[in-house]
């Protein structure tokens, strides 16, 4: 399976440190996520473990192989679901497939009925409505063949309810399919509820400021949300964020 | 209904004012000529019709190719998009006398510009197709590990298509009219030959007869074209606009 290191990562643009030294790993089968400030780099992290272009200094490994600077390693979600608007449900979700050889549309199918979307296959993006696109976009980077998943605030275009029922559509279909999973967000109750480890950044430049084990057991249920433990985790994650700002 | 209309006013008027038939006959002459005259000029259409889609599909492959080219190759594009605008000044009418004397009577002057009336809305609205391609999109490819020729084909490609059809259809229309001007170089046979010995003639009605026939035609590729978009853009949303 996959284990990403990011080793001493230093990035500037225009002479401006956006990534300052970062260093962090995420285990095989672990769920990370990324909180910090808007505007802390993190789409720059992903961008560049994505081989978009290449760090200033330091390294990433994925099952100990350098990947700097390399196209395709991972399997990227970003904010908004990227499918595109004249490929069916189906054709969507086996779109990396494609580009790596063929792709199995039996497990398609089989993968996007266990995310709740049978029915959909041959539906097109624009019927759908957004919180089900997400469910796509996720369910086609399951699908892929890089097994390293980065998710970039999936979630954050979605209303509160519809971004509640995805978060435990989340947990359900992960807990089905275990991935290593890094995933940004800047809200701690998603952070908390979702994640095995959770990385706070410091923004300008981002450098990591502390790491929380969140201990709660899985499968998770949305029912910590009203415990005093989750309360107490994310007192103490947003007191660390306030001495940010 | 306004066309209608307009034609029941330009009846009465004619019958009314008594404008002569050689000046502006009455709608009704118009298709009683239309009727009589088929076999007189049936095998003009034939041959507009022939040289029509000879020219535009060669037209239109030109004009797809050149955009592919075009894009394909940026800084090709920056040298040529100019001389391609600049193509599109030269006045047709000048043009195909030139081209008569360079090629000939034969089909070679006639095709050639039926191209160059045809290609241009094509090649233009390919391009611009080409380059509104959602960067969002490109991003994600990129990330994904995709090839330029796979970007290209996957994405680029499909997501032009409806600009393209924009430009096909336009196209569609122009190369019945370049048809028939090429028609009036010399031909023996076609539309534009009618048109050229009915007006020296003072039949004014085959004049409008021909006019009528262009018009049909220019209809009917049209709807040929509309038929082939629907047929290969089934995901468009239905109330037009994009989906977000």
């Amino acid at each position: 399976m996959s284990q990403l290191i990011v080793k001493n990562i230093t990035k500037s643009f225009h002479k401006k440190t956006v990534l300052d030294n970062l260093s962090f790993t995420v285990d095989d089968g672990e769920f990370v996520s990324l909180l910090g400030p808007s505007g802390s780099g993190k789409s720059t992290l992903f961008h560049l473990i994505g081989g978009m272009y290449e760090p200033d200094s330091g390294d990433f490994y994925l099952d100990g192989e350098k990947i700097t600077g390399k196209r395709g390693s991972i399997s990227y979600t970003p904010q908004s679901p990227s499918l595109f608007p004249w490929r069916t449900i189906l054709k969507n979700v086996i779109l990396v497939n494609e580009l790596f050889g063929k792709p199995d549309e039996q497990e398609a199918r089989a993968m996007l009925e266990k995310a709740g979307l049978a029915g959909y296959e041959n539906a097109y993006p624009h019927q759908l409505s957004g919180g089900m696109r997400q469910r796509v976009a996720f369910v086609r980077s399951l699908l892929s063949p890089q097994s390293f998943i980065c998710l970039d605030e999936p979630f954050s275009a979605l209303d509160e309810f519809t971004r509640l029922e995805m978060q435990k559509w989340l947990l359900d279909i992960w807990g089905q399919n275990r991935r290593s999973i890094l995933f940004v967000t800047h809200s701690i109750e998603e952070a908390i509820l979702l994640s095995d480890r959770i990385i706070v950044l410091s923004s300008n430049p981002a450098t990591v400021k502390r790491e929380f084990k969140i201990p709660f057991p899985r499968p998770r249920e949305e029912a910590i949300l009203l415990t005093e433990e989750f309360l107490r985790w994310k007192k103490e994650i947003y007191q660390e964020l306030k001495v940010l700002q | 209904m306004v066309l209608i209309l307009l034609f029941i006013l330009w009846e009465l008027a004619s019958t009314f004012f008594e404008i002569p038939k050689w000046l502006l006959p009455a709608p009704s002459e118009i298709w009683l000529e239309a009727l009589a005259g088929w076999p007189n000029y049936h095998h003009h259409i034939w041959a507009t019709i022939q040289l029509t889609v000879i020219g535009f599909g060669i037209g239109s492959s030109v004009g797809v190719l050149v955009a592919i080219a075009l894009h394909l190759m940026p800084r090709v594009r920056e040298a040529f998009y100019p001389l391609m605008i600049l193509s599109q000044n030269i006045p047709i009418i000048v043009l195909a006398p030139l081209l008569v004397i360079w090629f000939g009577f034969g089909m070679m002057p006639k095709i050639i510009v039926i191209t160059l009336v045809c290609f241009f809305p094509i090649a233009v609205s390919a391009l611009d197709g080409f380059r509104q391609t959602s960067q969002e999109l490109i991003h994600y490819m990129k990330m994904a590990g995709a090839s330029k020729k796979q970007i290209f084909f996957k994405l680029e490609l499909p997501h032009a298509l409806p600009s393209l059809f924009s430009g096909l259809k336009i196209s569609a229309t122009y190369s019945v009219m370049g048809a028939v001007i090429s028609e009036w170089l010399g031909a023996n046979k076609g539309i534009g030959v009618y048109m050229t010995l009915a007006s020296s003639s003072f039949r004014t009605d085959r004049v409008f007869v021909a006019i009528l026939m262009i018009m049909i035609l220019c209809m009917l590729f049209f709807s040929i074209i509309i038929s082939l978009e629907k047929l290969f853009i089934r995901w468009r949303p239905k109330g037009e606009g994009s989906s977000e």
